[in-house]
């Protein structure tokens, strides 16, 4: 079943290249690949914390590399994730006058890519596949952008060839980094190596500081931001969605994956660089985020700025944190891709994003206002929405912070200046929702129309997601929480961290699934499940 | 059993048979048939190197004065060898029109134009199994003397006489070297064979300062066939100018056999504590200027020459760290993805022109050619899912494995630019528009483009196999 979701977006890619109806292939492909999805979660065992469905094809016995491919409830919500946002772009990208089959096909080859990276347990190819999303990135801003397209296409090209080497460095270098005996590309198996200190303080160091910068580049995480926001600029609406939304979770993936469970010691050393970095992303490029006047800029940073969110709660290294970083990336994931969409939609009908030329849209769009206010509220953080669950557990995480530390308590003053973002990121959402649907509608827009109901069912999908999530992120929450208690053994204490969540931030009666666990068998990695 | 000296010599006597076919044929035969009939004998020699029992030990010798060895690394690089040759030879067929203009004459040429390259391969055959300074020699200059009939065939044209004059100059001058360079190392140790050389270096009586200025003109002149710089002036000239199959031959079958070579000749001389720092220094040249000046070409085949000079880098990170699997992995997947480029530039030539430019809108006039390119193209650049990624990936991986942090960070910096200059071609491809018209591609083009990219491909998600050809 996995085969199945990671290969029906890229056989259809290859079905539409070779000459498929286009637009018909690409749908049923998404929506095929999105049902397939919501099957698996179904099928999903809550209760385990290992990798389900697995499938595995050996390619190289003597560099122990397989092509195996599974879930666990980490990778599943990314592409159960990956599968949603694919369904509203391809729907979204409606007739396509230049090559249409090639923007369908590039389409999808990123979808596929995306979702084969999420499900892969061997490294070599969760690397290999999020590659497969380079070049139809580069034609998409290319071919079909708008504006500045060739330098943008160029910037995030350089940029992503260059971060994916840089992990790919890092990759080989944790490969290496474990005795013979231990090495291999399986996940599992490096689990099991780390989880038996396989893998030195002084490589854990190395290893860490090449992922981050890899892993940062392919994040945008500051300083190496500059390329996202001129890209998702540029880039046609279905593009910049599946970039934003899903493709840039490939580097928090990563991290969540490998560096947090494989190399703590290098994660707490450079813990201090990392919320230097983090606090660029959200009070810097929040800072500058304000400061633009077109919509589609000003999405581009905000992406940017949520960023760093993400990595606070990657940063502090606790079960509270990392879950609130997961369950953020799956919000992000959704209300940026329903801003960028509505967004790409405005720009279709008025020609122009500039905020200061539009306003008061909402008189003759009322779907449209409607959608981009929960799209705004999700981003700012509200209460139902989802993202709101997710900030919150980084925030309490990141300020209880994961590990005790005997010195100045930098996490708490990173924490409060984290705090400012929620406060900038309304200020430019609220100015730009009032720029763009509010006040006074100008002469020359009164003639638009709403979204045709074709159109509103991909927004509906992807509101009642958010929705659906921000009232009951528990769900989800209960399906991460064995993955992540299996990695952090360090902490001290992550059932405790739980309960506080469920109890004083977010009120919801208590995750089931983790209490009524005992005290979990860390390290609970099965010998005999992947030999 | 066949005997691995019988393929070179089956070789040999193809490549006469096939001159005096051409010499005392009666008129009007298409001389496409001589081509055809090269093709066909080589595939059978090709055919026949899979039945060949490598020997065990790499200095067993088997005859020629143990000049000669037919270890697992020669079969493999004389297979290598006969694939490019037969590839080269097909391009030459869609090349014959052109070679055709250039005669005054229809008659004059063409038999040639196909009989020479069974020479070369020939000598790239020999030269690969060469353990012996003579033998060497001798096989490079069968090589070297072939290309220069070869790289100045359409002689009226000034640019191609002009790469011939270059080509023609710059080799003699290293083959000077080279033999200087062997004439220090006998000197000094009294022997040309490569193994009884190492145990000649061991003795402590030999002077190490006099071999190693030896190996130092051996290196000058390995470093000219390998295009590394600073021997690499020749290469945009003569790559430019020369017909189009013989840049492909030369950017891939002479670099093949200088990197073999050169794998064999620095055996004996990693005791010398400043081979490997010199080599470091030459990668690093080479990657830092085939990368940058490739950058701003506009002329495809100019940039695929300075291409091969950045690949030629990478190659040699792999000789630094001395992983003979990982340069022959790389050499192979350089053979698939610049054979692939080089087929589709001339196919294109033929219509639009050389430059860039020319390719704008390709997909349009042409989908297939403009994937194929766009295959070659990633490959060469290093995307996944391509066999030019897992050569990158197997160099870097030795390079990490021997802490060369220079040349790793270095080699990424120069990856970045080179995703620059090979995304220009797919940029011009497919971001420009054109209304020309559609580019026809004969079938047996098309078989052998569809074959590399397949190829291409196959090896970059399942490279068992070469990796298996090479174990043992």
């Amino acid at each position: 079943m996995v085969l199945f979701v990671i290969f029906c977006p890229i056989i259809a890619a290859i079905l539409i290249m070779v000459g498929a109806p286009a637009r018909k292939t690409a749908l049923a492909a998404s929506v095929l690949t999105f049902g397939a999805a919501v099957f698996l979660l179904m099928s999903f065992d809550q209760e385990q914390h290992n990798f389900q469905h697995i499938t595995s094809f050996t390619i190289s016995l003597e560099w122990r590399l397989n092509f195996t491919t599974g879930v666990d409830g980490l990778s599943l919500i990314m592409v159960l994730l990956a599968s949603i946002v694919t369904v509203a772009a391809v729907w979204f990208a409606g007739t396509i006058e230049r090559y249409e089959n090639a923007f369908y096909a590039c389409l999808l080859f990123i979808s596929g890519g995306a979702i084969g990276a999420f499900a892969s347990i061997d490294l070599f190819f969760f690397y290999a596949f999020h590659e497969l999303a380079l070049i139809p990135t580069f034609l998409l801003i290319g071919i079909w952008g708008s504006g500045n397209r060739a330098a943008a296409a160029w910037k995030i090209t350089i940029y992503l060839a260059i971060g994916s080497f840089i992990l790919l460095l890092g990759l080989i270098l944790l490969y290496q980094s474990l005795p013979p005996a231990w090495r291999s590309f399986d996940i599992r198996a490096l689990q099991a190596g780390a989880a038996q200190g396989q893998i030195a303080v002084d490589a854990q160091r190395h290893v860490y500081l090449l992922l981050l910068i890899g892993f940062g580049i392919l994040i945008s995480l500051f300083p190496f931001h500059t390329w996202a926001p001129e890209a998702y600029a540029s880039a046609p609406a279905p593009a910049a969605m599946l970039h934003a939304g899903v493709l840039k979770n490939f580097g928090l993936y990563g991290l969540l994956r490998l560096a947090i469970p494989l190399l703590p010691e290098g994660a707490r050393h450079w813990t201090d660089l990392l919320l230097v970095l983090l606090l660029g992303n959200i009070i810097y490029v929040g800072l500058v985020t304000i400061a633009q006047k077109r919509l589609d800029w000003m999405l581009g940073y905000s992406s940017v700025m949520h960023m760093g969110y993400i990595f606070l709660g990657i940063a502090s290294a606790g079960i509270l944190g990392v879950t609130g970083a997961a369950v953020l990336i799956f919000a992000h994931g959704l209300s940026i891709a329903l801003l960028f969409a509505l967004a790409g939609e405005l720009r279709q009908r008025t020609g122009t994003l500039v905020l200061d030329e539009l306003g008061g849209l909402a008189r003759v769009m009322p779907f449209a206002g409607l959608a981009f206010g929960f799209g705004v509220f999700a981003a700012i953080g509200l209460p139902g929405l989802a993202n709101f669950a997710g900030e919150i557990m980084i925030f309490f995480g990141s300020f209880k912070n994961g590990w005790v530390m005997d010195r100045f308590h930098i996490f708490q003053i990173a924490t409060v200046l984290a705090l400012w973002g929620v406060v900038i990121s309304t200020v430019y959402m609220l100015r730009a929702y009032r720029k763009t649907f509010m006040g006074t509608i100008s002469e020359q827009w009164k003639e638009l129309v709403d979204l045709r109901s074709g159109l509103r069912v991909p927004v509906a999908l992807l509101v009642g997601a958010l929705l659906c999530y921000g009232f009951f992120p528990q769900s989800f929450v209960r399906m991460l929480a064995p993955t992540f208690r299996t990695y952090l053994t360090t902490n001290t204490s992550p059932l405790t961290d739980m309960q506080t969540c469920s109890h004083s931030a977010v009120r919801r009666p208590p995750v089931v699934g983790l209490n009524d666990r005992n005290a979990p068998q860390v390290r609970g990695y099965n010998e005999g499940a992947w030999r | 059993m066949i005997t691995a000296p019988e393929l070179e010599i089956t070789v040999l006597v193809l490549g006469m048979v096939i001159l005096m076919a051409e010499a005392f044929a009666t008129t009007n035969v298409d001389k496409r048939v001589l081509a055809f009939a090269a093709i066909s004998g080589l595939a059978i020699v090709l055919l026949a190197t899979f039945f060949v029992d490598p020997t065990t030990s790499t200095s067993q010798a088997t005859g020629f004065w143990s000049f000669y060895t037919a270890d697992r690394l020669s079969i493999v690089f004389k297979q290598f060898a006969l694939v490019t040759t037969i590839l080269v030879l097909i391009m030459m067929i869609d090349y014959a029109p052109v070679v055709r203009t250039s005669f005054p004459s229809a008659r004059d040429g063409l038999g040639e134009f196909f009989a020479v390259p069974i020479f070369t391969c020939a000598g790239l055959m020999y030269l690969v199994s060469a353990i012996d300074f003579v033998f060497i020699f001798v096989s490079l200059e069968l090589v070297t003397i072939s290309f220069y009939v070869l790289v100045s065939f359409t002689r009226r044209n000034p640019v191609t006489l002009e790469a011939g004059t270059k080509y023609l100059v710059l080799s003699a001058l290293s083959t000077a070297f080279l033999v200087y360079g062997i004439a220090w190392i006998f000197g000094v140790t009294g022997q040309t064979n490569l193994y009884r050389l190492t145990e000649a270096l061991a003795n402590p009586d030999v002077d190490r300062g006099a071999a190693l200025l030896g190996m130092v003109f051996v290196l000058v002149a390995l470093g000219f066939k390998i295009a590394a710089v600073p021997f690499q002036i020749w290469v945009p000239d003569v790559y430019q100018g020369a017909p189009t199959p013989v840049t492909a031959y030369l950017s891939v079958g002479s670099k093949a056999a200088g990197f073999v070579v050169l794998l064999r000749v620095l055996q004996p001389f990693l005791a010398l504590p400043q081979t490997q720092r010199l080599i470091v220094l030459i990668a690093l040249l080479t990657l830092i200027y085939g990368n940058l000046a490739a950058l701003p070409q506009a002329n495809l085949k100019r940039l695929l020459a300075y291409s091969s000079i950045a690949h030629a880098g990478y190659l040699l990170i792999g000789v630094v760290c001395f992983d003979v699997r990982a340069v022959t992995f790389y050499l192979v997947a350089y053979l698939l993805m610049t054979l692939l480029s080089f087929a589709v530039l001339i196919i294109v030539a033929q219509q639009a022109g050389e430059e860039i430019s020319d390719y704008d809108g390709l997909a349009r006039r042409s989908p297939f050619l403009a994937f194929a390119m766009l295959i070659g193209m990633v490959s060469l650049a290093g995307v996944p899912f391509t066999a030019g990624f897992l050569g990158k990936f197997f160099i870097f991986y030795a390079a990490i494995a021997q802490h060369q942090t220079i040349l790793v960070i270095v080699g990424v910096l120069t990856v970045g630019c080179g995703f620059y200059y090979y995304l220009k071609v797919v940029r011009a491809m497919y971001w420009q528009s054109t209304n020309l018209a559609k580019i026809p591609v004969n079938g047996l083009s098309r078989l052998a483009i569809s074959a590399l990219v397949i190829a291409t491909i196959w090896l970059g998600v399942y490279p068992q196999p070469i990796l298996d050809a090479l174990k043992r």
